[in-house]
């Protein structure tokens, strides 16, 4: 095997400048998709974090039909106390779930008695709520880092408008599930960064508030978002947690709980997907490249050396060695391509991230895009170019090995 | 036991309107460590019937032995396996591999074809470089090296794999007149070191005279047999 290695890396120093063409267009492939995927990639995971991290949890339980009407924020949709405690119970019990935070969400008017306008706030327990979205203590922008009693924390779009300040009083007025309407003093105790996604512009207060303002004698609960312990499980946790709940059903037998990923919830995933496509595309295109262009040298070198296969194969070459000579050319620049690409895609990443990419997201602005490149990327790259520039080797090299040695050697 | 025995041999090469006769009815025998030379006009066969003798083709019709071996019979990999192991060729235009140095060049097939190992590859080679002069030019590439030179190279690798057989087809073609001779008297010297047997085609009217059996032929045909004077090997 060293000597068939010697050989098809002599036989392409030989073409020294069609070798370091075809070299460096793969070279060139590689670097692109691999800024691409890390670029892309990280920006998912950025954006994926924001919004899993800071408002919405990994995933969130409501009674079945409320995400439906998620829009109105429906009072009679709400989770009852005793089951909620189901939940509470299931979720408690659950080893994949590192933290969970109920909500009681509810639409209102704000006034800071000269204007009015409208809000949506959600009740909170604010232990539970950090652990769950640990990003959100991060969002407060101005004022206390958490929320007491009869204390409202805004976000930062609606205290501009309503110019208002940490420790400035305002009202809430909302009407309960009867029909009544109730209204509160509160406390602003901080202003939150606005984000993009569902809840990035809601307010919080403590849930016992939320259940004084909306005259629940018990709070009930509109949400429950779930932090997972691992976030790569999510799929079988939402599975799992859609088992462990599907036993609950109403008098009617129909399920009482209905379970959702962010995925389901956010349409940043939409983005997402789109990004993964964008990628699944970008590597197609190496594929490409990497296939017709080895295919391209490897023809050529076949060609041009008729004449020396059918000398080897008149001394007695076995058919499976003359193969692997040419295929092990096919593999050497796919080696040498995929290292090379490696290698500047990944100075290049580093360059990126000394420059610092910064961009807006939604009301998020001056995000800092922190581009990584994970090992599995770089293998699942390298791997794919190898694999793509032994097949493109593959017929050439077959055509070789299969070539009668008296017309080859008759070739001029 | 003769090496080579040819038994009714015919070779046609046909296209889908006319066959053309290159080989008809050949019927000899090749002695081991025999020289030996098919000498005729182009076209007469000589490069088919050399070609048929190195299981590069099959004939049409006949049987043909070499080595004990009815090579008409063999598939792909057992003609190249036979080759590889009882055959050595010198070719008109030396067919260097051009990416190996000399000694390289000549250890090829012992890597390759036969698996020989290190040790004995090492000292196979210094022994056949010594032999057909180039000891000191084991580095070079085939490039870096003069024709007679290529040609001294070639003879070596067909050897060094201690072949029953060489074949050389128009071995001189290439050479000046000079060279030639050196290149012919070479390859009888390493027939009476080694007992190879060599068979080669020429054309080549001043170096006929050095082989020692020689098969003229015409139009595909045996035409004559010589024998020179004091042959062992007839």
């Amino acid at each position: 095997m060293r000597n068939l290695f010697k050989i098809a890396i002599r036989n392409l120093i030989r073409y020294k400048r069609r070798t370091l063409l075809t070299a460096s267009l793969i070279t060139i492939g590689v670097v692109f998709v691999l800024v691409f995927v890390s670029v892309s990639g990280s920006f998912k995971s950025m954006i994926t974090g924001q919004i899993t991290d800071s408002m919405m949890g990994h995933l969130q339980i409501h009674r079945k039909g409320y995400v439906a009407s998620i829009d109105n924020l429906p009072l009679n949709l709400n989770m009852k106390p005793n089951a909620y405690q189901t939940i509470r119970q299931a979720l408690a019990a659950d080893e994949q779930v590192e933290a969970f935070s109920p909500r009681l969400k509810f639409g209102a008017m704000f006034s800071n008695f000269t204007e009015t306008t409208n809000i949506r706030l959600n009740g909170i327990d604010p232990e539970a709520e950090f652990r769950t979205v640990p990003l959100l203590p991060s969002r407060i922008l101005e004022g206390k880092s958490t929320v007491g009693r009869g204390e409202i924390l805004i976000p930062a779009l609606l205290a501009k408008g309503m110019k208002v300040k940490p420790g400035d009083p305002v009202v809430i007025v909302a009407t309960n599930a009867d029909g009544s309407v109730n209204g509160m003093q509160f406390t602003v105790a901080g202003i939150l960064e606005s984000a993009t996604g569902p809840g990035g512009r809601d307010g919080y207060v403590r849930m016992e508030d939320a259940a004084q303002v909306l005259r629940m004698t018990e709070p009930e609960i509109s949400e429950v978002a779930i932090r997972l312990k691992d976030f790569g499980r999510l799929a079988a946790a939402v599975q799992h947690l859609k088992n462990a709940t599907a036993g609950e059903v109403n008098p009617q037998g129909q399920p009482l709980f209905e379970v959702h990923s962010w995925e389901d919830l956010s349409p940043f995933f939409n983005i997402a997907r789109m990004i993964d496509i964008m990628t699944f595309f970008i590597r197609i295109m190496l594929i490409a490249i990497v296939l017709i262009s080895i295919m391209n040298v490897m023809v050529m070198a076949v060609y041009e050396r008729i004449r020396e296969i059918g000398t080897i194969a008149a001394i007695g070459t076995p058919p499976g060695k003359i193969r692997s000579m040419f295929i092990l050319e096919g593999f050497c620049m796919g080696v040498v391509g995929a290292g090379a690409g490696v290698g500047i895609g990944a100075a290049l990443i580093a360059l990126l991230n000394l420059i610092g990419i910064r961009f807006d997201f939604g009301q998020q602005k001056g995000l800092l895009l922190k581009a990584t490149l994970d090992p599995p990327d770089l293998l699942v790259v390298s791997v794919i170019v190898i694999t793509v520039a032994v097949l493109a080797s593959l017929q050439p090299a077959v055509k070789a090995s299969r070539m009668e040695p008296i017309d080859a050697l008759r070739h001029v | 036991m003769a090496l080579v025995t040819a038994a009714g041999i015919t070779k046609d090469y046909r296209t889908e309107e006319l066959t053309v006769p290159a080989l008809r009815n050949l019927n000899f025998e090749i002695e081991p460590a025999s020289f030996v030379s098919f000498v005729g006009p182009s076209g007469s066969g000589k490069t088919t019937l050399l070609n048929l003798i190195g299981c590069l083709d099959k004939p049409t019709a006949g049987r043909l032995t070499v080595a004990g071996t009815d090579v008409g019979t063999l598939g792909r990999k057992e003609s190249a396996a036979f080759r590889g192991n009882h055959l050595g060729f010198i070719f008109q235009d030396f067919n260097m591999i051009p990416v190996l140095t000399v000694y390289e060049n000549i250890e090829y097939p012992l890597i390759m074809v036969q698996n020989i190992p290190f040790r004995e590859r090492k000292e196979r080679i210094s022994r056949m470089l010594a032999a057909v002069g180039m000891d000191d030019q084991g580095g070079k590439y085939p490039h870096q090296i003069s024709g007679g030179q290529k040609q001294r190279v070639a003879i070596a690798r067909a050897l060094v794999t201690n072949p029953a057989l060489v074949l050389a087809d128009e071995p001189t073609a290439n050479l000046d007149s000079q060279t030639s001779y050196a290149v012919i008297g070479l390859m009888k010297k390493m027939r009476d070191d080694l007992g190879t047997t060599f068979i080669f085609s020429t054309h080549d009217t001043k170096i006929v005279g050095e082989a020692e059996v020689l098969f003229r032929l015409v139009d595909g045909r045996l035409a004559e047999k010589e024998l020179k004077e004091g042959t062992a090997h007839a």
